[in-house]
């Protein structure tokens, strides 16, 4: 009886084993494939193998010297967008969503339904809109117009995620600082701002990685070549001359692709838990 | 109107209703009646320079708003549209402040029905600081938010019910209000129809197999990571959450080369074992299981850091009381693990489906909605509802059918949304109270 339990769990075991080691082959091989091509010093798709037998840096090189791509400047202003949309999200979203969780006024009701139903319509369909009113500013093709869109969409998503942590530290804590003669503004500052720095990291993060990934917006604002963005600019790389400069665009892809990932990894526990959190708090 | 009960029966006795008809009448009077002169008087200037400065302006941009333009050349419709909007908007502020000096005039005039003292006008901002504070603290966040997103959003849904297309464009053309004629040309005339049913169809399928597909091999992939015996579980968690690290429009574009049928890794590895090549991308079948199969690849690992959370909080004893029972693998499957599984993640598995109904960046960058269809209105055989209102605002310039769509769109998730919030009823009872 004990004797086949264990060779049945023996058996699970090895079950649970060979699926995970089938998983990490699928998860990883593209991401070993991408490295790969891109240390492969010829210019095509045609490698047989995986990791190149005559591996070089060289498509490296060539991606952040080559005068036929911005490559180093849209490096730059992805970066440089998405760290001001961090910056200025968490910086405008934290007190809204303090003032959300911890105040009672009129209008807070009605300000919450609002994030809620701005949040279910499609965010291409202002697509129209935002060129014309970014032409009548003229803000087209500058990283200001494009800041701004972004800003303004990352206002409901973010108030709401801060709000769901703000909710969870208990109001008793803010009478009392009350009590104490603090005022609001001291309370927010000083007393819930440090406790919700788990929460503002990945609303920080979030709000870097958001513009760093967008493909649409970008597209439609930034025209000319040396202002775009990684998305963008990558994009319309192998749209265009697909078996040309692969492994040019496969050493672009690497770079990256690698600080997003390191930051990523290294909070993604947080990350999860809070938009579990935001999400079963409503 | 209490005043019969007040103590102070006398002169003031219809303070209250008196200052806040003057107040009515013309801003600032009731506060001056009240004994409030600095308060009235910054009311009054307020509303001397509104009606000096703005009612024609005000008239004339909404009247444009409703015409949309008579002189084609000359009037410009777009841009009588948004004044027209701003106008309106500026308009019910401008009622509103109107409103707030009223009930200001009557609740203090009550007060001097009352016997009370009016505050002074130094009490009057101190108070106005601390009833203010909330306003005055969201207001940044919700002036960038109308800017950037209410504003483009009111404009694009009002397009909806335009004509504004390639052939309706200013300055050359005006553009007119044709009510909800293109909801019904995109539902009556017959290349649209047959469109919009294939693209929603598939919209549908799309949504749910893929939400579907991700749950479940999330959840299978951290049940599996959960078995105790199994070493070095985080660092095998970790290396599994790398597809999702990667920026997702860098993992759809290495698809796209993956997946090429002339070069692309994944028709070489099939041809090892011997299998013919496959047109993952330019077949439709072949490249709807493309899209699920990538989509799979990337969002997985969400689901799987879900559930290896909820897992973890599954308290040990409920399975070895399960097993004392005799209970096996899958009972204990189905019994504990599932149930309370799902009722974690639930809510987070409706949001799910929102986001795949809208799933723009897999479908467009992996294989850019291809490939193309005959005789659909601008739409592939992978777009989507959202994909295809790309299309049509940039390819078809059919900004009027876009916005149209979107507004269909916008229903549908909405429906789930408001599905949720009824569900876990957290909206109702606490948040809003």
């Amino acid at each position: 009886m004990s004797l086949g339990q264990e060779k049945r769990s023996q058996i699970g075991l090895i079950f649970c084993y060979t699926i995970i080691a089938i998983a990490i082959v699928a998860a990883l091989y593209p991401a070993i494939w991408i490295v790969g091509s891109a240390l492969n010093p010829s210019n095509s798709l045609y490698s047989s193998s995986l990791i190149p037998e005559n591996a070089s840096l060289k498509n490296f090189k060539d991606i952040l010297t080559t005068k036929e791509y911005h490559y180093v400047k849209w490096y730059i202003n992805s970066i440089k967008i998405g760290a001001l949309n961090s910056f200025f999200a968490v910086l405008l979203t934290s007190l809204t969503a303090y003032v959300f969780s911890k105040t009672r006024f009129w209008g807070r009701k009605y300000g919450l339904m609002t994030f809620l139903v701005i949040q279910m319509f499609p965010g291409i369909m202002s697509m129209v809109a935002i060129y014309v009113l970014l032409n009548m500013f003229g803000l087209l093709d500058t990283h200001l117009g494009l800041l701004l869109v972004y800003l303004g969409g990352a206002v409901p998503f973010s108030t709401w995620m801060i709000k769901g942590y703000f909710d969870t530290i208990p109001s008793s804590l803010v009478e009392a600082a009350k009590i104490d003669g603090a005022d609001r503004f001291r309370i927010f500052w000083q007393i819930m701002l440090p406790l919700a720095k788990p929460m503002l990291a990945v609303v920080a993060m979030m709000n870097f990685i958001n513009p760093f990934n967008d493909f649409v917006m970008a597209a439609l604002v930034l025209r000319s070549p040396e202002k775009q963005t990684l998305a963008v600019g990558l994009y319309n790389m192998i749209n265009s001359q697909f078996n040309n400069d692969w492994t040019l665009f496969s050493a672009g892809a690497v770079l990256a692709a690698v600080p997003i990932m390191i930051v990523f990894l290294s909070m993604q526990r947080y990350y999860v838990h809070g938009l579990s959190a935001g999400a079963t708090k409503g | 109107m209490r005043s019969e009960t007040s103590t102070n029966v006398g002169v003031g006795s219809n303070q209250a209703r008196n200052s806040a008809i003057l107040s009515t009448v013309v801003m600032g009077l009731g506060q001056f009646l009240n004994g409030q002169y600095v308060k009235g008087a910054i009311f009054l200037l307020y509303y001397i320079s509104f009606w000096f400065q703005s009612p024609s302006y005000f008239i004339e941009n909404i009247k444009g708003l409703i015409t949309l333009g008579s002189n084609p050349e000359v009037d410009h419709s777009i841009f009588m549209m948004i004044y027209g909007i701003v106008s309106v908007v500026l308009l019910l502020v401008a009622i509103g402040i109107h409103v707030f000096n009223i009930v200001d005039a009557y609740n203090n005039g009550k007060k001097i029905d009352n016997g009370e003292e009016v505050p002074s006008f130094k009490d009057s901002i101190k108070n106005m600081m601390e009833i203010g504070f909330p306003y005055i603290a969201i207001s940044p966040g919700m002036i960038m938010l109308f800017i950037a997103t209410i504003f483009p959003l009111i404009f694009s849904v009002l397009l909806a019910f335009t004509s504004y297309d390639l052939y309706h464009s200013p300055p050359a053309k005006l553009i007119e209000w044709v009510g909800f004629q293109n909801f019904r040309d995109i539902m009556t005339l017959s290349t649209w129809r047959m469109t919009f049913i294939k693209v929603f169809s598939w919209t549908v399928i799309w949504t749910i197999s893929s939400t579907v597909s991700i749950f479940a091999l999330g959840l299978f992939l951290a049940v599996v990571l959960n078995h105790k015996k199994i070493k070095g579980r985080n660092i095998l968690r970790t290396i599994l959450m790398i597809p999702w690290a990667i920026p997702a429009f860098v993992s759809m574009l290495i698809w796209r080369g993956l997946l090429n049928y002339n070069f692309g890794q994944v028709n070489k590895l099939l041809a090892i074992i011997g299998i013919d090549k496959i047109p993952w991308l330019e077949d439709i079948m072949w490249a709807r299981i493309s899209v699920l199969l990538v989509n799979l690849w990337l969002s997985f690992p969400f689901v799987m850091a879900l559930c290896s959370g909820v897992l973890q909080s599954i308290p040990e004893s409920l399975y070895e009381a399960a097993e004392v029972d005799g209970a096996s693998v899958v009972q204990k499957f189905t019994g504990i693990t599932l149930p309370l599984v799902l009722r974690q993640i639930a809510p987070l598995m409706i949001m799910q489906f929102a986001f795949q109904f809208n799933n723009f960046g897999i479908i467009y960058l992996l294989n850019n909605g291809n490939p193309p269809q005959f005789g659909y209105q601008g739409a592939g055989g992978t777009d989507i509802l959202i994909s295809w209102v790309y299309k049509l605002t940039m390819d078809k310039l059919k900004w009027n059918y876009a916005a149209a769509i979107s507004i269909l769109i916008f229903i549908v998730v909405a429906g789930f949304s408001i599905y949720q919030f009824r569900r876990t009823n957290s909206f109702k009872e606490e948040e809003l109270s």
